[in-house]
């Protein structure tokens, strides 16, 4: 199969360097203390959050730092065949860890100790890179929320086919079985605080893909930053700063 | 920009679900003229203002692809729709035309139309996909017209009426494709077009459609195709005609887990060698009547050409042709099925070399003839053409495509595509060998050349101080090959250790430390997978500079090897192996002559000549050792030719001797590649290419096993090691007997082939002919490709280089040993194609008398093998047209054919003396011709 046309475009008319377009919108669930709708091309994911609270179940309280959890699930209607996809299956339960990890290690939990901060996440349209959309919805919704961070972590995957590194597969491409390398950084520290990739690949097209990956998440981050400054913006104005 | 595209698609279980993909729209997307203002024109190819501009639409691409690869056809947009739509419905022109797009002598472009801002068109409601690709094509062709304006003319080609009307209404210039090459003023290009309905004209004389006669059944329509195969009243198969019995197909079928037979035309229902089909099983009682189905019908085309004798089961025919109304046959045969083709699922249409059925000038009819192709391939049925140009095209070879072909003409129809040159001429007629056999003898792109090392090339300080090389320049090593090798691949040493063991080693060029992975260098040579050896030139797998200098392991210079270093008892039992790369100096080059020549006179007691000695001793053990494991000892014809340094014609012939020195390197040679495939094997049980040959079937050894015993001699064929044991014993009166037996034996088994191994189970593993349980090649890295892969595989086994990552991608390791089977096989077709033509263009002027041996009888006659010039062919008693002269009788049980009165006797085996003569029943038209003396 043809990923990468002679021509140098993708499927979608891409190239293989770009990403698909991005779209981020605050605070689409009033209840919730945070919440962000983030778009990758066709996948859609909505986050909320609620803390940092009282920890529900007192024995699972951590006295020296907040205690973070993470929910995942698929909506139904997320995919093109709508089929009812048992909750917890091993997929979301490996999901909701990822996304767990990622932002425990970028919220500052000393600061809240005694304290819980629930993460729901729910994909509501799936065109691969899931993932990454969540963990960036995630990122906004923490944020949205005013939960302190030590830097906001973005999220971006890169694949090889055809001989081609590309950046921010979509499901056609991901589903052609090639190397899938998900990454995700604290933008401003540098540092990598998610790589995850379940192929084989040689050292030197790894070291490639990942670098591209890397720099698809630092164009994230710019894009979320922006999202986060226009929408403080709109908040100075609302209150007549 | 951003567009969505939504559409329904049916999933493999059936349901239906929408499926959204994006699909963005760009303004960096350019028109491929130079001369544009607007535009970046780095990969512009449009050069000249003032031309005019092809926009293609699909079905001229699908029809025409002959056409638009004439260089009188250039400066082609090619829409990205367009593209896409003749990828869909045939992917042999969609490579082809992505050829043409990416050959710079051409000027063919891309234009991605679908992705371009301005030239993106959406469906509407109630508009089928085909129209709107049609208006895509369109607005692209109004997008160039406005874009580059000026004197540049854009024609959009169509053919579609409806199209074209409506390109007109829109301001386009449009016209056909017919009209437009009318327009060029070049007559043989009309040649090329395909000519939409031209069969009907042909039959003049039947013009009233009742009369018209169905000669073959109408192909079920897709659908009931499709069902068909899934509730199994059809099977499915790829359609594959017996090479020297056109009239007999085999299908491959999984459903069956059997090969389906058809018998005749037919059955075969106008489908092609490599077609896709759809075939329904006959009934059981009418599994039989094929013989008198395939002679009856198509008595004339029946074989009778002169062929070089068969090596193995695949040069053979599968089905011995017995004589007619013989009813022995049908209890012995086992029950195969067989079956008739209902309807093609997939054509494999391509180019055919061949020459004109001769036939006279036709009067008048403005220049244009009907005439019939005549395929060299006898797989392939005659194809009708049309031309304007017959007197030129008589005694020329020529390409000719097939168009259609519908149930009321016999024949296919196509269309002429080019001249190779005139008929018997010995270039044509190695080039139409080279074309048949689908090998590149193309010379090497500067892409290519610009892998290799400079030149003068020579081995570095570098090399010698690097650690994974062993210097070896110290070591006795000599090669010998056949008289006149410039590619030598191989040499060999064997050096009298302190406590009476040898050291044997074998050393191999280092190809890969030339060749490396993923350079254009590299995908040549996988490509070609073989050198080819045709009697005057070799076609080389890597080039010239490599094959015949870099590598070669050529005496008294140094070179880089791959050696195989064994420590031997004096009985030939090996106590060590190991491998390394190294750098040697061979201080001798030898021929197999010089070599024997040496060991055989006893005065000589030089060093190497000692060398020799020892290892044809220690050869001899481990052949005799191989031979008592069930090692079959095959034998073939193989003839030599001198040729001509200067007119490259065939000066002498005869057979191919082998001598002790060639069976000597020939037994290292076996163990050195039995050893690699150990080693590589051990390390990557996966991903390792060895060679496997399976064991001949009962059914496949019948015709052995029939001649035999009309002989009297019963062959053992339970095991590889009874088969060789009963060979041994099979000695008859005369000298030849034994081998003749070993040469009918030989032509019975399959030939080995390269595998994966990680497709197949350790028991196939096994190579039958050698009794060895793993067996791959190593020793010939320079000509074979298989050998390049082994060596990147040992050497990653040693831990010297990593594995490529294309040992990690299991389904293109296995298409990579698939196409080597293939080009192996393409390449021995075509050196026995070539020795073919030599024998004809040698005894054109030498009328010989020869002796010859029967090694089938027939109704009219026999089959002689001719063991001096490795041939094989027809002896007619009877003459052919007088059907079966009622004085000849065939006696199946002896496989003896007698005069009626009982005066004369032919056997089988029997030795005859015969007339070798070229003969021109027809003008231009040279054939060998056999007669009993
Ligand atoms: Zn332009």
């Amino acid at each position: 199969m043809e990923y990468v046309s002679p021509e140098g475009l993708r499927l979608d008319g891409r190239r293989p360097l770009e990403m698909r377009q991005l779209r981020a919108e605050l605070g689409a669930v009033s209840r919730a203390d945070g919440s962000a709708v983030f778009e990758m091309g066709n996948t859609k994911v909505i986050a909320a959050v609620y803390g940092p609270r009282e920890v529900q179940q007192r024995s699972q309280q951590l006295n020296d730092k907040a205690l973070i959890r993470c929910e995942y699930t698929m909506a139904n209607f997320s995919t093109g065949d709508r089929m009812r996809k048992p909750k917890g299956d091993r997929r979301s339960t490996e999901i909701s860890l990822v996304i767990r990890q990622t932002m425990e290690a970028c919220i500052l939990t000393h600061l809240m100790p005694r304290s819980q901060i629930d993460i729901f996440v729910q994909v509501l349209q799936a065109d691969g890179g899931t993932r990454s959309a969540c963990i960036n919805a995630a990122t906004l919704a923490l944020a949205d929320a005013g939960i302190p961070m030590r830097d906001l972590v973005t999220s971006c995957s890169a694949g090889y086919l055809n001989s081609t590194a590309l950046l921010d597969l979509n499901y056609v491409e991901d589903s052609a079985g090639g190397p899938d390398v998900t990454v995700g950084i604290l933008p401003k520290l540098d540092k990598v605080t998610l790589l995850q990739m379940d192929a084989k690949l040689p050292m030197d097209i790894f070291e490639n893909v990942m670098q591209l990956a890397t720099e698809g998440c630092k164009a994230v981050a710019n894009y979320i930053r922006e999202v986060l400054i226009e929408n403080t913006k709109q908040l100075e104005n609302r209150r007549g700063v | 920009m951003l567009q969505n595209k939504s559409f329904v698609r049916k999933t493999k279980q059936g349901k239906v679900i929408k499926v959204v993909r994006e699909h963005y729209l760009r303004d960096d997307i350019y028109c491929g003229a130079s001369f544009c203002q607007n535009c970046d024109t780095k990969s512009a190819r449009f050069s000249s203002p003032d031309s005019t501009i092809l926009v293609v639409d699909t079905n001229v691409v699908l029809n025409q692809i002959d056409l638009l690869e004439n260089p009188a056809i250039d400066d082609v947009v090619v829409l990205s729709v367009v593209l896409e739509e003749v990828k869909n419905k045939n992917l042999a022109v969609y490579n082809r035309l992505r050829a043409l797009c990416s050959n710079t002598l051409r000027r063919f472009f891309v234009f991605s139309n679908e992705h371009h801002k301005d030239t993106y068109v959406k469906g509407m409601v109630g508009e089928s996909p085909n129209d709107r690709n049609d208006r895509a094509i369109r607005v692209a062709a109004q997008w160039y017209k406005n874009h580059l304006g000026g004197p540049t003319r854009v024609l959009m080609i169509t053919n579609d009426r409806e199209n074209k009307r409506k390109a007109t209404e829109e301001g386009i210039s449009a016209d056909t494709i017919e009209s437009y090459v009318k327009s060029l003023n070049q007559p043989a290009l009309l040649d090329l077009l395909v000519q939409p309905h031209f069969s009907e004209d042909m039959e003049i004389e039947d013009l009233r459609p009742s009369k018209k006669k169905v000669i073959y059944t109408e192909h079920k329509p897709m659908s009931e195709i499709t069902s068909g195969i899934r509730c199994g009243i059809y099977h499915q198969g790829k359609l594959r005609v017996n090479r020297y019995n056109p009239f007999e197909a085999y299908v491959g079928s999984e459903s069956i887990g059997d090969e389906i037979i058809i018998f005749g035309r037919g059955n075969m229902n106008r489908a092609f060698d490599g077609d896709v089909v759809a075939v329904e099983l006959l009934p059981q009682d009418q599994w039989h009547t094929e013989k008198s189905l395939s002679i009856a019908e198509e008595d004339d085309e029946e074989d009778d050409s002169i062929h070089l004798a068969p090596n193995s089961a695949d040069d053979a025919p599968r089905i011995t042709n017995l004589p007619q109304g013989s009813s022995i046959n049908s209890n012995i045969a086992p029950s195969r099925p067989s079956g008739r083709v209902v309807g093609i699922i997939k054509r494999n249409w391509h180019a055919y070399c061949g020459s004109l059925e001769p036939m006279a000038m036709p009067a008048g009819n403005a220049g244009i003839a009907h005439a019939l192709f005549v395929s060299k391939d006898r797989r392939f049925p005659k194809i009708r053409i049309q031309t304007r140009q017959l007197g030129n095209l008589l005694d020329k070879r020529i390409i000719v495509s097939v168009d259609t072909w519908d149930c009321q003409s016999k024949y296919p129809s196509g269309h002429y595509v080019r001249t190779i040159g005139d008929i018997g001429d010995r270039e044509t007629e190695t080039e139409v060998v080279l074309i048949e056999n689908d090998i590149d003898a193309r010379p090497f792109s500067a892409q290519v050349l610009s892998c290799l090392p400079p030149l003068p090339w020579s081995v570095s300080p570098e090399d010698l101080s690097n650690p994974i090389r062993q210097d070896l320049r110290h070591l006795r090593i000599f090669s010998v090959d056949p008289p006149g090798c410039k590619d030598i691949d191989d040499a060999l040493n064997c050096t009298l250790l302190p406590n009476g063991n040898f050291e044997v080693g074998v050393h191999i060029a280092d190809v890969t430390n030339f060749v490396h992975p993923g350079t254009p260098l590299d995908s040549e040579a996988t490509q070609r997978g073989t050198s080819t050896y045709l009697v005057e030139r070799r076609i080389d797998m890597l080039p010239k500079p490599l094959t015949e200098d870099i590598c070669s392991l050529r005496a008294d210079v140094e070179r880089l090897a791959f050696s195989v270093i064994w420590e031997m008892t004096p009985e030939a039992h090996v106590i060590s192996t190991r491998y390394t790369k190294s750098v040697i100096k061979s201080c001798a080059a030898l021929s197999y002559v010089e070599a024997q020549a040496r060991m055989d006179d006893s005065r000589l007691m030089d060093p190497v000549t000692i060398d020799l000695r020892n290892m044809n001793t220690l050869a001899k053990i481990m052949r005799q050792r191989r031979i008592e494991r069930g090692a079959i000892t095959l034998a073939s014809a193989e003839v030599k030719f001198q040729v001509d340094t200067e007119t490259h014609d065939p000066l002498d012939i005869g057979m191919y001797q082998i001598r002790e020195a060639n069976q000597m390197v020939e037994e290292f040679m076996l163990a050195a590649n039995v050893s690699v495939a150990e080693q590589i094997l051990k390390s990557f049980p996966q991903c390792s290419l060895l060679r496997r040959h399976p064991s001949p079937t009962k059914e496949m050894l019948e015709p052995l096993l029939r001649t035999a015993a009309s002989v009297g001699l019963d062959l053992d064929v339970s095991s590889s090691k009874s088969l060789a044991d009963s060979l041994d014993q099979a000695v008859g009166d005369d000298p030849y007997f034994n081998k003749l037996i070993r040469i009918l034996a030989t032509r019975c088994m399959t030939q080995a082939v390269y595998f994966c191994s990680g497709d197949l189970s350790p028991p196939e593993f096994h190579h039958y002919g050698l009794a060895a349980p793993l067996y791959t090649h190593f020793t010939s890295p320079i000509r074979r490709y298989a050998d390049v892969i082994v060596h990147r595989l040992l050497a990653a086994s040693l831990g010297i280089y990593k594995l490529p990552t294309i040992f990690q991608d299991r389904p293109q390791l296995t298409s990579i040993a698939d196409n080597l089977n293939y080009r192996h096989r393409n390449a021995q077709m075509a050196s026995r194609s070539s020795i073919e033509l030599h024998t004809i263009i040698f005894f054109r002027k030498r009328p010989t008398d020869t002796e010859a041996r029967i090694v089938k009888i027939r109704a009219n006659g026999f089959i002689v093998f001719v063991p001096k010039y490795g041939i094989e062919g027809p002896v007619y008693l009877t003459m052919r047209g007088e059907k079966g002269g009622g004085e000849w009788v065939v006696d199946e049980q002896q496989q003896k054919i007698k005069k009626t009165d009982g005066s004369i006797a032919y056997g089988v085996l029997q030795s005859v003396k015969i007339h070798m003569e070229v003969v021109e029943p027809q003008p231009n038209r040279p054939k060998l011709q056999l007669s009993l003396i």
